[in-house]
């Protein structure tokens, strides 16, 4: 409906406002507003996806990031009496380990993004891509659709398992 | 009279004055949104208004009757009144938290009817992910509610909250899982195609045997459930947390979550009728008036359900959510699934 420029603005809006937010959750003292600002961040990154023409990807990241993954975050700090209202540090003494991390983790990124070849389609997007991507959940990536299901399940299973009071 | 009409009109008006295109689609945009706040705010306006004068014919009283006719300006005298209260933040309120949460709660409450066809033609924008969408912006009521019970600072109000996004979270999974296998049957998230499919009335998905009446009342428990009312209102049991996340709120902000909890029941009345009832199909009358008749029809029974059941216990509402009502949802998908796939009640 816009045209390029206008969707290029909102391209440089959001990703401010993911750089930031993600700034805030990694920074502020405050647990429950680093979880808030985790939410915007999620959310802006849906905004992307919209821009992108992807928009069953961008209703799926809000439904499970947003609704979902934050939530539960949220629900754990509010259910934590040492997290819950008290300024806690969010950084420990292993700064010099965590900053060759990140550098290394970053050069890798960058180097990839670098050797990358983006394949670049000039036919406009299919109308309807929510039904493509189903259809090919469901027939050429069925198997890696299945075993990640299966890494979900066993990973709650897990989860319950460890969380049991009693034992098995 | 089809609205439609009336907007198509108005918009070939607005096209022939001779501005650009983006100003005559930022001009439409806007109008559509100015129209749909000022419509849900009468409905709201308007629901208070029906609940409180149902609640009085359940329990043989009279209701408001003084302000104007059988008390039906009431809501505009307490929204009046609301409006000149003091908006007071609590001394140790968390701030930015407390102030966000009810616009958040607000905004969710409206974002949803981008989606909502109104009518045959009558939709703000048609996206191919139309209920996905929905679902997906509801969340944030979620969000804002466990903000409103961190911000005041209050236990009642945080306890209110936690409860009130562990039943939403909880009851979220049954209600999607009901509207996928309606999803099934149509093949597409569009709201339009949706309403499409079912143009016949033996094709409303709440008369196709044998999936489509358990996936309705799936759905119908989940959505009580969804928007905290009784038999699921732990969240505001008034014995037990005073009235629950909204607690130190007062004057507009409390307007706002009060606007916004009877919004969002014109919501999952709007999205029961659509995916069900057929939406804004039948015969003679116009569209929107289908729509509206269905979508009350169903607002009616969720005020029925409240002036009628006792309140759940906190852990009858979980075994109910996760052990009786998931597997249920689950089974009904698989079988909407086979009868899709057999194509034997494709009618």
């Amino acid at each position: 409906m816009f045209g390029v420029e206008v969707s290029q603005l909102f391209f440089y809006l959001l990703s401010f406002i993911i750089i930031v937010s993600a700034i805030y959750v990694v920074s502020l003292r405050n647990i429950f507003h680093c979880a808030l600002f985790l939410v915007l961040c999620l959310f802006s990154v849906a905004g992307i996806y919209i821009l992108l023409e992807a928009e069953f990807l961008a209703a799926v990241q809000v439904l499970i990031y947003v609704g979902a993954v934050s939530i539960l975050m949220i629900f754990a700090i509010m259910l934590t009496s040492r997290l819950a209202n008290k300024k806690i540090m969010q950084s420990n003494d292993n700064v010099t380990v965590a900053i060759f991390v990140c550098a290394g983790f970053l050069l890798t990124s960058l180097g990839s993004f670098g050797y990358t070849v983006w394949k670049v389609v000039d036919s406009p997007l299919p109308e309807n891509n929510t039904l493509t991507i189903g259809k090919l959940l469901m027939t050429d990536y069925v198997l890696p659709f299945e075993v990640v299901s299966i890494v979900l399940l066993a990973a709650m299973i897990g989860a319950i398992v460890l969380a049991r009071r009693e034992k098995i | 009279m089809e609205l439609i009409g009336i907007f198509k009109y108005l918009y070939e008006q607005l096209v022939a004055t001779g501005i650009p295109q983006v100003w005559v689609d930022l001009i439409s945009l806007v109008a559509s949104a100015v129209i749909i706040f000022g419509v849900l705010a009468l409905i709201a306006l308007f629901l208070v208004w029906w609940e409180r004068k149902l609640s009085a014919d359940f329990q043989q009283r009279m209701g408001p009757m003084l302000t104007g006719w059988h008390g039906l300006i009431q809501t505009v005298a307490d929204a009046i009144k609301l409006i000149q209260k003091e908006d007071i933040t609590p001394t140790k309120a968390d701030r930015p938290v407390f102030f966000w949460a009810p616009i958040i709660c607000f905004v969710a409450a409206f974002a949803v009817y981008v989606t909502v066809p109104f009518g045959e033609g009558l939709i703000v924008s048609d996206l191919n992910i139309g209920i996905l969408y929905i679902v997906a912006i509801t969340t944030f009521t979620v969000i804002s509610l466990l903000m409103a019970g961190w911000g005041s600072n209050n236990k009642y109000a945080l306890l209110g909250g936690m409860r009130s996004a562990a039943q939403v979270v909880s009851y979220e999974v049954p209600m999607i899982v009901a509207i996928l296998s309606v999803i099934v049957f149509v093949g597409s998230l569009s709201m339009v195609d949706i309403v499409e499919s079912q143009a016949l009335i033996y094709q409303w998905y709440i008369f196709r045997m044998p999936f489509g009446p358990i996936a309705f009342v799936i759905f119908i428990i989940a959505a009580t459930a969804e928007t905290n009312r009784t038999p699921f209102d732990l969240p505001e049991a008034e014995q037990e947390l005073v009235a629950g996340f909204n607690i130190e709120y007062s004057g507009m902000k409390f307007a706002m979550f009060f606007l916004a909890e009877f919004i969002n029941m014109f919501t999952v009345s709007a999205i029961g009728a659509t995916l069900f009832l057929g939406g804004w199909q039948g015969p003679f009358l116009p569209s929107w008036v289908w729509f509206l008749v269905k979508t009350f029809g169903l607002v009616f029974v969720f005020m029925w359900f409240r002036w009628t059941y006792p309140r759940l216990r906190v852990d009858q509402l979980m075994e109910f959510s996760w052990k009786f009502l998931l597997p249920l949802a689950f089974a009904n998908l698989i079988l909407a699934g086979w009868m899709k796939y057999s194509g034997w009640f494709n009618w």
